[in-house]
């Protein structure tokens, strides 16, 4: 019979043990992954991708309208969908408490949220591609747009929860009326919070490709008109990925590549800012 | 029952019952809150100290399951009237809480949150209020050069101490301390306790305080509560040495509670 104290260990490295093996076979695969972008994209990654347009097969050519094309439409996506999101996320914290509207809110958003961004790409196909007969920047941003609400909603809403009630108390017993409160008490205290989701949010739709498949399609060619057909990275690498030219695949792995680097960057980024700021309150 | 004091009341509670849905909280409470004079409201958890302490503000009316029935006169106009409007009645009666409360924002905009609500002032006129609120709380020395430095940065004490400051700031003539002390260490519970003895010259106080030591320190008048009733209500002096119930006594000497 061990003793108990022989026994606690045991069952601890055994844990321990598990546990490890656990980790290492998730960061198995992430950095193999990661080791098959660096390997095959850096070489491809050369200052011609960012100086000329995709090109036809068989000529030289770099991504850079594909490029424009992914940040304008993040961008408009973006600045379409976080003040929507921080609007409802703030309802739901903070007029949420009472009524039927709110539970329903968030039960839809929680659907939208796990939604395959392939509907989300048909729906938007649905409604406005096939009324205005053309694919275009703008149906693009949109639907990525759509993917952005729920996510903002939801950081927005856990985030303010997150503001101790005693806060909104103190602000009220000043005689605060409630929206300046929330403007200028709780949504400053969970700012950290929300601009970090904005932040994952940002990183979820540039690398979405299915909604963009449907809406922006993609363009060969130089375009900033956000009404036309619009290149960007996530079609880009789908197609020249897929295509049996090995410039085009070179082309690909390039734009994985950036892609891979810009979210990583943006993760990081969220979280240095959400623990700096985490630890000043 | 009803309690009498000599000083000229600021707030008289009549017939005073609380609801947190059907659940009653305050049975029936009277009693007067001399004016310029700490009143302190004791009794063991859950007894409704500090439930009837925030009657005062309304502070439940955020919450839609609570209620109040009864009245609280505050010089004679009965502020449970829905007609009270509620900004209004805040800016007569602050409140500090017992986990310090800074805003996300300097110690300086802390303070001009409160003021900025009833008040346009000029800059000048801003910062001597300002000035006025942080020496009054005891605080102007330690923090005149940091004003535009977050007030979340401040140690607990010193935070508690901007809380009283951004309360006293607009000029209420109540103020309500929940358990003002109980999050802090022994020294800035004496800072705070030696503010509370100067702050009555001008405001009237009521203090819910765990700590029955502190309340023989601090308070003219003493309250108190068991069970949603006001058990006993008289002189600080007398509750504490000659309680006239026999709960009471047993909860100051320790026997219970």
């Amino acid at each position: 019979m061990l003793s108990l104290y022989t026994r606690r260990r045991i069952i601890n490295i055994a844990g321990l043990i598990i546990s490890v093996l656990a980790m290492a076979f998730g960061l198995f695969w992430l950095c193999w992954i990661l080791w098959t972008l660096l390997e095959n994209g850096l070489p491809a990654l050369t200052p011609v991708v960012f100086s000329q347009m995709t090109p036809p097969p068989g000529s030289d050519g770099g991504l850079l309208n594909a490029i424009a094309g992914s940040l304008m439409m993040t961008l408009v996506g973006t600045l379409i969908g976080t003040p929507i999101g921080i609007l409802a996320g703030t309802y739901l914290a903070e007029f949420g408490q009472r009524g039927w509207l709110a539970p329903i809110t968030r039960f839809i958003n929680d659907v939208l949220l796990s939604a395959p961004s392939i509907v989300i790409g048909l729906f938007v196909y649905e409604i406005y591609v096939v009324h205005v007969k053309h694919f275009s920047g703008w149906a693009g941003a949109l639907a990525l747009s759509i993917i952005v609400i729920p996510i903002v909603i939801r950081t927005t809403e856990n985030m303010l929860r997150l503001v101790p009630t005693t806060l909104r108390e103190a602000a009220a017993a000043l005689g605060a009326p409630q929206w300046k409160i929330i403007n200028f008490v709780t949504l400053r205290a969970a700012r950290a919070g929300i601009i970090t989701g904005v932040m994952l949010a940002i990183a979820r739709i540039s690398g979405e490709t299915a909604p963009l498949l449907f809406t922006a399609l993609n363009n060969q060619f130089w375009s900033s008109n956000m009404d036309q057909p619009m290149a960007n990275l996530p079609v880009v690498i789908f197609q020249f990925a897929m295509s049996p030219y090995e410039d085009w695949q070179k082309l690909a792995w390039a734009g994985a590549l950036l892609i891979t680097l810009s979210v990583l960057t943006l993760n990081i980024l969220a979280r240095v800012l959400f623990r700096q700021r985490a630890t000043t309150h | 029952m009803i309690a009498e004091n000599t000083s000229s009341p600021k707030i008289i509670v009549k017939d005073l019952s609380f609801y947190y849905g059907n659940y009653r909280a305050l049975k029936d409470i009277n009693l007067n809150i001399a004016e310029k004079m700490v009143t302190a409201f004791i009794g063991p958890s859950g007894c409704g100290k500090s439930t009837l302490l925030r009657t005062f503000n309304r502070m439940y009316q955020l919450y839609p399951k609570q209620k109040a029935t009864g009245e609280i006169l505050l010089d004679g106009a009965n502020i449970l009237d829905n007609k009270q409007d509620l900004n209004t009645l805040r800016a007569k009666i602050g409140m500090v809480f017992q986990k310090p409360t800074p805003f996300p924002m300097s110690i300086y905009d802390n303070i001009a949150f409160g003021v900025k609500l009833y008040e346009s002032l000029s800059r000048h006129d801003m910062d001597e209020r300002i000035e006025w609120a942080l020496r009054k709380a005891a605080l102007w020395t330690e923090v005149k050069d940091k004003l535009k430095q977050s007030g979340t940065g401040l140690s607990g004490g010193q935070q508690q101490r901007l809380c009283i400051a951004r309360a006293i700031a607009v000029k209420p003539q109540v103020l309500l301390l929940d358990e003002p002390t109980s999050a802090l260490d022994p020294i800035s519970t004496a800072h705070i306790e030696k503010l509370i003895d100067e702050l009555k010259e001008d405001f009237t106080i009521v203090i819910v305080t765990h700590n029955m030591q502190q309340a023989a320190r601090v308070s003219d008048y003493t309250a108190y509560m068991y069970l949603g009733d006001l058990i006993e209500f008289g002189d600080t002096s007398v509750v504490f040495t000659n309680p006239k119930r026999k709960e009471t006594e047993d909860y100051i000497t320790g026997r219970f509670g």
